[in-house]
């Protein structure tokens, strides 16, 4: 059947670069998922949605199960290949085939890369506003398959409020005209369904983005507290004041020390916290929000406010956060970075609980993160190289992403399930919830060929894994509504 | 509350046994919206009240049957607004028929539409079954995001009960600049503006006078004012203004003539049909009113790369709801299948497919 399969490929016109030998098969065997890999039964790499159509059809007449992966930026696993599967990679589709500036939109292909949209929109003074951090390689398909997000998304929104149309090949070879240039579609709002799907509904091969006239003026501002508990509430002080930050990112002591000894970024050392906050909008407005958020900050305790005075101190700023990742390898090579999200408000509680469970376990674990809209990256640190280590790291982040759920939040904000979080998904959702996901995923593929076994857990491992979980809507704290 | 979904979900159950459909309401004020309405009432107005709103949060948990008046009262005392402006047509909109219908106000094209919002659903589907989708954070994405699938579905995929939303800070200065345009220079404007990093929160074009909104920091209004020319409008005037085009309270939309919902991407040119026209969202949206030959007003607008709704009045028998792509109208039965097995759940209210 394999050689058949192969064989079809073969057949497809315009030819399909195919991969099939096991040596340039292994830099597709993980996505940045990294701890697990499996090697597909071949890759194939099209140009072409009519080439989309011919690799489903094949797979699809064979019963082969597909796995669909852009950039391999995603970090839950959803885009592993299966051993008994193909992995369609996207790649190549790589074209913008168009910026409108009387829209403020752009046409473009899956595999353009989420930055490339920002820099051929730049001329029109627009820009894509999703910015996940991995936004210079990860591509657009990927982006709307996870509904990834990024630093601005509290003003700015998520990949879900900036894409208007799709074209989706299904699993029968269909292509499918989801949304419109229009600013709605009749129907049902499948484009909400597409997004953080995981690749389980179909293969994206078109996306028409919506772009955002740049802002006239931007300031962007570091605080220094002397507790957890103040910067998060220096957090609520600001939206409670009527600002929307276009950024406000946190970083603990674990981060400020590790980026310091990185990149010498100049934090002051006693900090047990930093804020990084973003203004931007019409000059005037945002002159005026900046007294607004200095006055909060000051009630807030703050020990130092640094404002970015140039365009180079605020990339100096900015790259203290988005290195702070690289920076935490300098403490220990090996570490997992979860992606839970809370009521905001819960900051300080949260943090807490983290901080006993990782005494628990004895493992570090530092935090990064998205403070703006409650989404939470605590990385745990662990060591490859000891046995078992490994699977404990897995255990805790699991932990940590069910203190989210206890209080109301969940068990990923932007990252996705893919194979990650599985298990976390019997904890946050019931057997009936998690059987309607299964019933949605049959409306589009019957046969259950398209990423079978990532996103959505089965009942039945459910079950297996119900020891350690709550069952039947007992949920921890059931005095919280879980919805 | 608890009593009160118990016994929605047994009847649904009942219903369903007995295959007889539901007709799922609120305050009944966007009932001549959507197919014809069949079935025996089921009035959500009883499971009203705010569930939990901290304005820290910008996040707000409700019970379907609550006023959209309730909720505003409460959210304007935090200073703080449902951003999408949803029209109320009437007194008594409930926040349930909100999210079903789909529709937003004239704010829409600036800040986002009711769906944009929606963060967590939870509902009854068509077996009676309590399922909880999304959540109360801003982002989530374990899922499939079934709560933002419910919006626009006009309660055909089950019966909502809690909902929740991102809300924001309300505009702390809002005016209105009123302008003398023909249509072809209202489109061309309203785009190009939209194109530039303004505060622009509602643009509206009839019968040659354009009106533009603005809100915001009061710094940043006052600058865009200055740049945009155009003859201030007194304040109650405006405010007046943009309410009654919100709920269609207009003559124009007063009428017993077919009310055509025509939405179309921004840059359209003027379309050139025979009736009289409102344009609204920059240009998205173009209201029309009179008879019309439905299959070519619908074939014309395809072409443009929109769609036609029969909003209000006129004959349904045509469709009210623009036709589907064929694939798609299989994917809408299957997933309304899914959702709910013996079509109890307003059984034709989404008549296209």
């Amino acid at each position: 059947m394999h050689a058949e399969l192969i064989a079809d490929f073969q057949r497809v016109s315009p030819p399909l670069k195919l991969i099939v030998d096991t040596e340039r098969l292994k830099p597709f065997e993980t996505d940045a998922y990294i701890s697990h890999r499996a090697l597909p039964l071949c890759a194939v790499m099209p140009d072409t949605e009519s080439q989309v159509v011919d690799i489903v059809k094949a797979c699809s007449v064979r019963d082969v199960p597909l796995v669909t992966r852009g950039a391999g930026t995603g970090i839950s696993g959803g885009a592993i290949p299966l051993a008994n599967g193909v992995l369609v990679v996207l790649s190549r589709m790589n074209k913008i085939l168009e910026v409108d500036p009387a829209s403020c939109t752009a046409r473009v292909q899956p595999g353009v890369a989420n930055a490339a949209v920002t820099s051929a929109s730049a001329r029109y003074k627009l820009f894509y506003a999703p910015d996940p951090s991995s936004q210079i390689v990860c591509s657009i398909g990927g982006n709307v398959a996870e509904n990834a997000g990024g630093v601005h998304c509290l003003k700015y929104g998520l990949t879900v409020h900036n894409v208007m149309r799709l074209r989706v090949v299904a699993l029968n070879g269909e292509v499918l005209e989801i949304g419109s240039a229009a600013l709605d579609a009749p129907g049902y709002d499948l484009l909400a369904l597409m997004h953080g799907s995981e690749g389980l509904l179909g293969l994206i091969t078109e996306v028409t983005v919506k772009l955002t006239p740049e802002p006239q003026h931007i300031e962007t501002l570091l605080a220094a507290f002397p507790s957890v508990t103040d910067a998060a509430n220096a957090v609520n002080g600001i939206i409670a004041a009527g600002v929307i930050p276009a950024a406000l990112e946190m970083m603990d002591k674990m981060v400020i020390n590790a980026c310091e000894k990185f990149m010498s970024a100049g934090f002051p050392i006693d900090a047990e916290a930093l804020l990084l906050i973003e203004l931007d909008g019409a000059r005037e407005e945002v002159a005026e929000q900046l007294e607004t958020v200095e006055r909060v900050l000051r009630a807030c305790n703050q020990q130092e406010i640094r404002r970015a005075g140039d365009d180079a101190e605020r990339e100096k700023l900015w790259k203290s956060r988005k290195g702070a990742f690289a920076a935490l390898a300098s403490i220990s090579p090996d570490y997992y970075t979860m992606d839970g999200s809370i009521p905001r408000r819960c900051l300080p509680e949260v943090l807490a609980r983290y901080q006993q469970l990782s005494a628990e376990y004895g493992m570090l674990i530092a935090n990064v993160f998205h403070a703006g809209d409650g989404n939470l990256h605590p990385v745990v640190f662990y060591d490859a190289t000891k046995p078992g280590e490994l699977e404990r790291s897995e255990e805790l982040g699991g932990k940590l992403l069910e203190v989210c759920v206890e209080v109301g939040g969940t068990i990923t904000g932007e990252h996705g399930v893919g194979i990650e979080k599985l298990k976390q998904m019997c904890v946050q959702f019931r057997d009936k919830e998690l059987a309607m996901f299964h019933a949605i995923k049959a409306v589009f593929d019957p046969a259950g060929l398209l990423n079978p076994g990532r996103a959505v857990p089965s009942l039945k491992r459910c079950s297996e894994w119900g020891g350690m979980h709550v069952r039947a809507g007992e949920i921890p704290r059931a005095d919280i509504p879980r919805f | 509350m608890d009593t009160i979904i118990a016994a929605t979900s047994a009847r649904i159950r009942d219903a369903r046994e007995a295959k007889t459909p539901l007709a799922i309401h609120g305050g009944k004020s966007k009932s001549f919206y959507g197919g014809a309405i069949i079935g025996e009432s089921l009035d959500l107005r009883p499971y009203s009240g705010i569930i939990e709103y901290e304005p820290k949060e910008l996040v707000l948990t409700v019970r379907a049957g609550t006023t959209l008046v309730e909720i505003e009262r409460v959210m304007d005392a935090a200073s703080q607004t449902l951003p999408f402006e949803p029209p109320h047509y009437a007194e008594g909109s409930t926040i349930g028929g909100t999210v079903a219908s789909g529709l937003s106000g004239p704010r829409r094209p600036y800040t986002g539409a009711v769906r944009d919002f929606v963060l967590g659903a939870r509902i009854l589907d068509g077996k009676g079954d309590d399922l909880r989708f999304g959540g109360r954070v801003i982002k989530n994405v374990a899922g499939y995001d079934i709560s933002r699938l419910m919006t626009g579905a006009m309660g055909t995929l089950g019966v909502l009960l809690d909902l929740s939303f991102k809300v924001l800070p309300k505009p702390v200065e809002e005016l209105t600049l009123r302008y003398d345009f023909d249509e072809a220079m209202a489109i061309r404007q309203f785009n190009e503006w939209a194109g530039k990093p303004l505060p622009i929160s509602a643009t509206s074009w009839h019968d040659g006078v354009a009106m533009l909104r603005l809100s915001g920091a009061v710094a940043g209004v006052k600058a865009a004012r200055l740049k945009l020319g155009g003859e201030l409008v007194a304040h109650d005037v405006a405010k007046l203004f943009w309410h009654s085009l919100r709920d269609q309270r207009d003559a124009f939309f007063q009428t017993v003539e077919p009310l055509w919902r025509v939405s179309v991407p921004p840059t359209t040119a003027p379309l050139g049909l025979q009736m009289p026209q409102w344009i609204e969202w920059g240009g998205g949206l173009r209201w029309h009113r009179g008879v019309a030959d439905v299959a070519a007003l619908r074939a014309k607008i395809a072409q443009a790369g929109g769609h036609v709704t029969l909003f209000r009045y006129g004959d349904k028998a045509a469709g009210v709801f623009n036709p589907l792509q064929p694939v798609l109208t299989k994917i809408h039965r299957d997933l309304k299948a899914a959702f709910d097995p013996e079509n109890i759940l307003n059984r034709g209210r989404m008549d296209n497919f």
